[in-house]
């Protein structure tokens, strides 16, 4: 068992595209660690840099106490799922389990046992003499899934697994991933952008943004307490609903020590959010008059994409299938202590 | 295929007909001239009945050749143009596979201008560098060898381009996939890359065979004893005499000869080779 460790980690692509720009964070032994963000910020790089299968610029990333930089991929003691899982196609699910543990050089018998062991556990016994040709998506998921944890490794590194695997069966291998990963109790770093997947997987999130780390933090803490615009933006669906105010506003809001000159950004959940009839706002609450632009009834709940009348667009999220009618005024009122306070510029959390 | 009514069928089949019958005819001819004696054949009659010396014909043939021009028996002719072939396309697959494997996954100095080199050799087939390479074959004594038969035509740009494009499609994460695994750049080639080439080299074996069974320039140059010429050059040696007849039987009997190895190789390797031009396997 160990954790991994992330100092100062760069990647610059021959080629000269900053990738990774200086990444420095801990994963506990044993934590399921998320890494998210928008594409081509750099997640697959940070991830393919432990696995070792892609240098490491600068910096140095230590599984348990020891730094691999310049260690093989398969002395460091890590497996991988890959998105497209890259199983190999000539070789029987049976032996593409096997063949990790073969070129170890672990006896026959226990070879055999490993591979029935994790075959019974993901549900793949049947399988085991065909090929990946003959087996459906969600199958071959498991046989990649198989072929990592036969070899019981210290590190399980996911990049995006279930991202080819339709809505329905990607929710139940994520809740199957997250029960094996508590089983083996294995430090595991994953790779997603879905945020969905983030916010249920992870013991730890590290979002990221542009090659830098944003934010790291238990799910729900980094959902309430954003530090900055982008991670506000991209954790919650929908959006949380980002408004520029001026100073003289802000200051109306209350809540802040020092009101910044320059004003700054406030940031509401749409579902801490109401809608209220024209005029009803309640004393001193936030309320924004709008005109309602469109509906989307999606069964439990609805959403209302609103104009505001100082500008900008605003998203409320209703309980329920009642919602105005497009084109009606109405006021959306924040509830009481639920915003994020941002400095002028986004980058920085104003409110504590 | 959509079905068609009877009409539409008859004409592509009798179009398809008359072509087999334009190609096959010449062949069945030789065959049947290769069962008749000696004097039906001189003097100019042409049967299209197979005749009753096929037995002797044959064993003549193989065993013992014309009594005049080459005295070789065609069954050594035969040994030659098996070893020749089956060096060159076994020998073209091995080079070129492997130096498409350092090209495409090894990132060595030069390894682009090793790549240009190769590929500029498709510029310089045989017939275009024949007097230096049979110098080089001439001074490492190789005239009259099965080296110098087979090596000079081994080197392949061609093939080596063609495992290339191949190698190129294998996704990386397999290469990455083997690495996580602990296999080495050997284990990977041996475990992965050549299992998966399968379909590619039996296709190219039997396009290189043909290739190599073909040959006529370089092995009328690099052999002077007649117990190393191959079959294609015995069949054009038995024609040419100014001073005695041409023995037609055994002449016919040799050419049909010479044809079967290519065609055995066609279609015993028939399934793998069109799999191997229409898909791979990933
Ligand atoms: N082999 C490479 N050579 C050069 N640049 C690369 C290479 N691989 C990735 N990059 C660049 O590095 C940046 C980060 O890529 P990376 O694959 O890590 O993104 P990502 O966060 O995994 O995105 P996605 O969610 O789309 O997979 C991108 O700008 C990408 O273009
Ligand atoms: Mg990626």
């Amino acid at each position: 068992m160990a954790g991994v460790n992330f100092s100062d980690v760069r990647k610059v692509y021959p080629g000269g595209v900053e990738a990774v720009k200086g990444v420095t964070f801990d994963v506990p032994d044993g934590a399921f660690c998320v890494l998210v963000g928008p594409s081509g910020c750099g997640k697959s790089t940070l991830l393919r840099m432990v696995a070792g299968v892609e240098t490491v610029s600068a910096g140095a990333i230590k599984i348990g106490e020891r730094v691999v930089n310049d260690i093989e991929p398969a002395d460091r003691d890590i497996a991988m799922v890959f998105q497209n899982y890259a199983l190999y196609p000539h070789m029987t699910v049976y032996n593409n389990m096997a063949y990790g543990l073969r070129n170890r050089k672990v006896p026959k018998p226990e070879i055999d046992r490993l591979v029935r062991d994790a075959a019974k556990i993901l549900e793949i016994s049947d399988y085991l003499d065909r090929k990946p040709r003959a087996l459906s998506g969600g199958q071959r998921q498991r046989v990649a899934m198989g072929r990592a944890i036969v070899r019981q490794p210290k590190v399980f590194l996911f990049d995006e697994p279930l991202s080819n695997l339709d809505a329905k069966l990607r929710v139940s291998m994520r809740v199957e991933i997250k029960k094996l990963q508590k089983s083996f109790a294995t430090t595991s770093i994953y790779v997603t952008h879905d945020q969905l997947e983030a916010m249920t997987l992870a013991d730890m999130l590290v979002v990221m943004n542009a090659g830098l780390v944003e934010q790291i933090g238990v799910p729900l803490a980094v959902y309430e307490k954003p530090t900055t615009t982008f991670v506000a933006a991209f954790i919650g669906a929908p959006p949380m609903n980002l408004l520029r105010v001026q100073a003289e506003e802000l200051a109306g809001i209350g809540g802040l020590r020092a009101v910044p000159a320059e004003g700054g950004i406030v940031g509401i959940r749409p579902e801490d959010l109401d809608l209220a009839p024209v005029g009803s706002a309640p004393e001193g609450a936030v309320a924004l008059p709008l005109t309602v632009e469109a509906a989307e009834r999606v069964g439990p709940e609805s959403f209302v994409y609103g104009t505001l009348d100082r500008g900008g667009t605003v998203i409320v999220r209703l309980p329920g299938q009642a919602v105005p009618s497009i084109g009606e005024k109405a006021t959306a009122v924040a509830r009481h202590g639920k915003l994020h306070i941002f400095a002028a510029d986004g980058r920085k959390r104003l409110d504590s | 295929m959509v079905e068609r009514n009877r009409f539409g069928n008859l004409v592509p089949h009798l179009v398809l007909w008359i072509g087999i019958i334009i190609v096959a005819f010449p062949v069945y001819l030789a065959f049947v001239a290769s069962t008749y004696d000696q004097a039906t054949i001189a003097n100019g009659q042409m049967p299209l009945l197979p005749g009753t010396h096929f037995f002797e014909n044959y064993y003549r043939t193989i065993f013992i050749g014309t009594s005049g021009t080459t005295r070789e028996p065609v069954g050594q002719m035969l040994f030659n143009s098996a070893v020749m072939a089956l060096s060159i396309a076994l020998g073209k697959i091995a080079i070129s596979i492997i130096s498409a494997y350092a090209i495409v996954y090894f990132r060595f100095r030069f390894r682009m201008a090793a790549f240009w080199l190769i590929f500029i050799t498709l510029m310089l087939p045989v017939e275009v560098r024949i007097y230096p390479t049979y110098k080089i074959a001439a001074d490492l004594n190789l005239l009259d060898t099965y080296a110098g038969l087979a090596l000079p035509l081994i080197a392949s740009a061609t093939a080596t381009l063609l495992f290339r494009q191949f190698f190129m499609t294998v996704p990386e994460e397999l290469v990455e996939a083997s690495r996580i695994d602990g296999a080495g750049p050997f284990r990977f080639f041996q475990d992965t890359l050549l299992p998966l080439s399968r379909t590619n080299m039996a296709a190219l074996f039997v396009i290189l065979f043909i290739y190599g069974w073909n040959q006529y320039l370089w092995p009328l140059l690099i052999t002077t004893r007649d117990d190393m010429q191959t079959i294609v050059i015995g069949i054009k040696k038995m024609i040419v005499t100014s001073d005695a007849i041409t023995e037609w039987q055994i002449v016919m009997a040799t050419a049909m000869l010479a044809m079967l190895p290519p065609v055995a190789v066609v279609v015993l390797m028939q399934r793998l080779f069109v799999r191997g031009l229409v898909e791979t396997e990933k």
